[in-house]
């Protein structure tokens, strides 16, 4: 290989080879361009929530919601879990992308996925939100473009373990991968099973939209989609605490006080993660009691145990490398001289403390049987998820963009200052949008309806006046996450365009 | 950035297992598709069908 293919990373030292670098650099553009598309639709969709303002027409909600959720849930998430992948099979390894062909045809597999399933959205054809449970049929290019986009990005997790073994043999590594690429080798191994479920489910659909298939029977739709639509939530939290060893490595030169451990808490994910799928079945009558019990209460709580593991691992690095560094004064010196103006160690921090206490606690307490049927299908749900996928997953996501800005496209940032206080915004306007909508659910007000006041219905039911309040703390946290996420998307395209070069 | 296993002494089972990423693909995905998919399927596909359902 003629040296000319790779250049050091001034920033992290790290070897970084031209092809793997365009790869990874698109599937942050992309990722960056579907969080703003999903980041306009979730303020439309919370300006309609909030009853005072209660924007949008009932048609266009539904069908905004739908965009929501592929946008923001789905497209974000997976072209930025690409560009990780890529990166941490590639540059953290020192060596080059093999097949790089194959990348660029997962790429553009999900790109034309991403946009068909979002011009069949806006033109009206698939108003059947996320989900799109079967009896709701859609237009067959809406199952079309999912297939797509989930066979482009299961390409992507499969070249990783390509790229993997040809880095061993390469000599990128020698018998463990290091730790972030370990954890992120979890997040392919769950990205695996849970695209092969997508194809499981959704090329049956397609068939049934072109009436190839007379009848999809709604339990088994619900059963196999959920092995899609909650596994791919567990992706993320692998690669979201990926990122956060990644950082804390990158940042603060952050290694864990017992890998091994931190290792287990991964294997644990990779074997047990994937059954939290049966949350959103628990209060479904077609499954046994014993088969509900097995995925949530015996084999789920290995995985939070992982989740607990990591939480302490992740500080304790943390706080063992600041000390190293001379700040040991006390017991919180070593906190209070962390780099907080750093903005992808502020997000990570937040990333941490609002995945932790807001997504991870709710979601362990909403995945019990009791529990879950008082709080299912309520807004308590959509608080839950945005704290783990938003205030856990983007914040984390949106704090290692600014470590690939210097490193991959070899720009500082532009808007130092803002780029400073964009997480602390960003994570204060989602964590009020978390427990407003947590706090109203635990009112009854059900998730995803278009009008809590039920006019024009021909009964009548009030919620307690509290309501109001909850309601209204989820509007105004939206309008400052939208604001926070406004400013991320300006300072990481500006910073691409404008921004100095890095030599 | 991270360690990457330097000992030279002999590598514990439990090492060796997590650095077999390839038994770890299988199990990942093995191991759910059982006790969540297979399983589930199994029960939907055994409840007896209403007498007025063709």
């Amino acid at each position: 290989m003629a040296n000319q293919d790779f250049r050091i990373c001034s920033e992290s030292g790290l070897k970084v080879y031209k092809n793997a670098e365009t790869l990874i650099k698109w599937n942050v553009i992309a990722a960056l361009a579907t969080l703003a598309v999903g980041g306009l639709m979730a303020l439309l969709v919370a300006l309609t929530r909030w009853p005072s303002v209660h924007l949008l027409g009932l048609t266009e909600y539904y069908r905004f919601l739908t965009a929501h959720g592929v946008d923001a849930l789905l497209a974000w998430i997976l072209f930025f879990e690409m560009a990780l992948v890529y990166f941490a099979s590639t540059v953290v390894l020192g060596t080059r992308f093999r097949g790089v062909v194959v990348g660029w045809i997962s790429f553009a597999l999900m790109l034309i996925g991403g946009a068909l399933i979002n011009v069949i959205i806006i033109m009206g054809r698939a108003d059947v939100m996320f989900t799109s449970y079967a009896p709701l049929k859609a237009d067959p290019l809406y199952y079309l473009g999912v297939i797509l986009f989930a066979v482009g990005a299961l390409i992507g997790f499969i070249m990783f373990f390509v790229n993997v073994v040809y880095a061993k043999r390469d000599g990128g590594f020698k018998r463990s991968l290091p730790l972030g690429s370990f954890g992120l080798a979890a997040a392919s191994i769950i990205g695996v099973l849970t695209l092969a479920h997508g194809a499981g489910i959704f090329i049956p659909a397609f068939l049934w939209s072109l009436d190839f298939i007379g009848y999809i029977d709604p339990s088994a739709y619900r059963l196999v989609f959920w092995g899609l639509g909650h596994s791919s939530q567990q992706i993320n939290v692998c690669a979201m605490v990926a990122v956060w060893y990644m950082t804390s490595a990158f940042v603060v030169g952050g290694k864990p006080v017992n890998e091994k451990l931190s290792r287990t808490a991964f294997v644990l994910y990779i074997l047990f993660i994937n059954l939290a799928s049966e949350h959103h079945l628990l209060v479904d009558p077609v499954l046994s009691t014993w088969h509900k019990i097995v995925n949530t209460s015996y084999m789920m709580h290995l995985a939070v145990l992982a989740s607990m593991i990591h939480a302490f691992a992740i500080p304790a690095s943390i706080e063992v490398a600041l000390r190293k560094q001379g700040f040991r004064s006390g017991l919180f010196e070593w906190f209070k001289k962390a780099p907080w103006g750093n903005p992808a160690f502020a997000a990570v921090a937040l990333s941490i403390l609002l995945f932790g206490f807001l997504g991870g606690i709710t979601g362990v307490i909403f995945g019990t049987e009791q529990f879950n049927i008082i709080r299912h299908n309520t807004f308590a749900i959509t608080g839950h998820f945005h704290g783990t996928v938003v205030a856990g997953t983007t914040i984390a996501f949106m704090g290692f963009t600014y470590l690939l800005i210097p490193c991959i496209f070899k720009r500082q940032l532009i808007w130092k200052g803002f780029a400073q206080i964009q997480p602390y915004l960003y994570a204060v306007g989602v964590a009020m949008l978390s427990i407003g909508m947590m706090s109203a659910g635990a009112f009854g007000v059900p998730r995803r309806h278009y009008d809590i006041t039920f006019s024009g219905a021909p009964f009548s039911f009030t919620f307690d006046p509290a309501i109001d309040m909850f309601m209204s703390m989820m509007g105004v946290g939206a309008l400052l996450a939208v604001a926070g996420g406004v400013l991320f998307i300006l300072i990481g395209f500006g910073s691409m365009i404008w921004g100095k070069e890095v030599k | 950035m991270e360690e990457t296993g330097k000992s030279t002494g002999p590598i514990p089972g439990w090492q060796k297992f997590m650095d077999n990423i390839f038994l770890l693909l299988a199990l990942g995905v093995v191991i759910p598709t059982l006790i969540y998919t297979v399983w589930g399927l199994w029960e939907i596909m055994n409840i007896p069908r209403l007498p007025i359902v063709p």
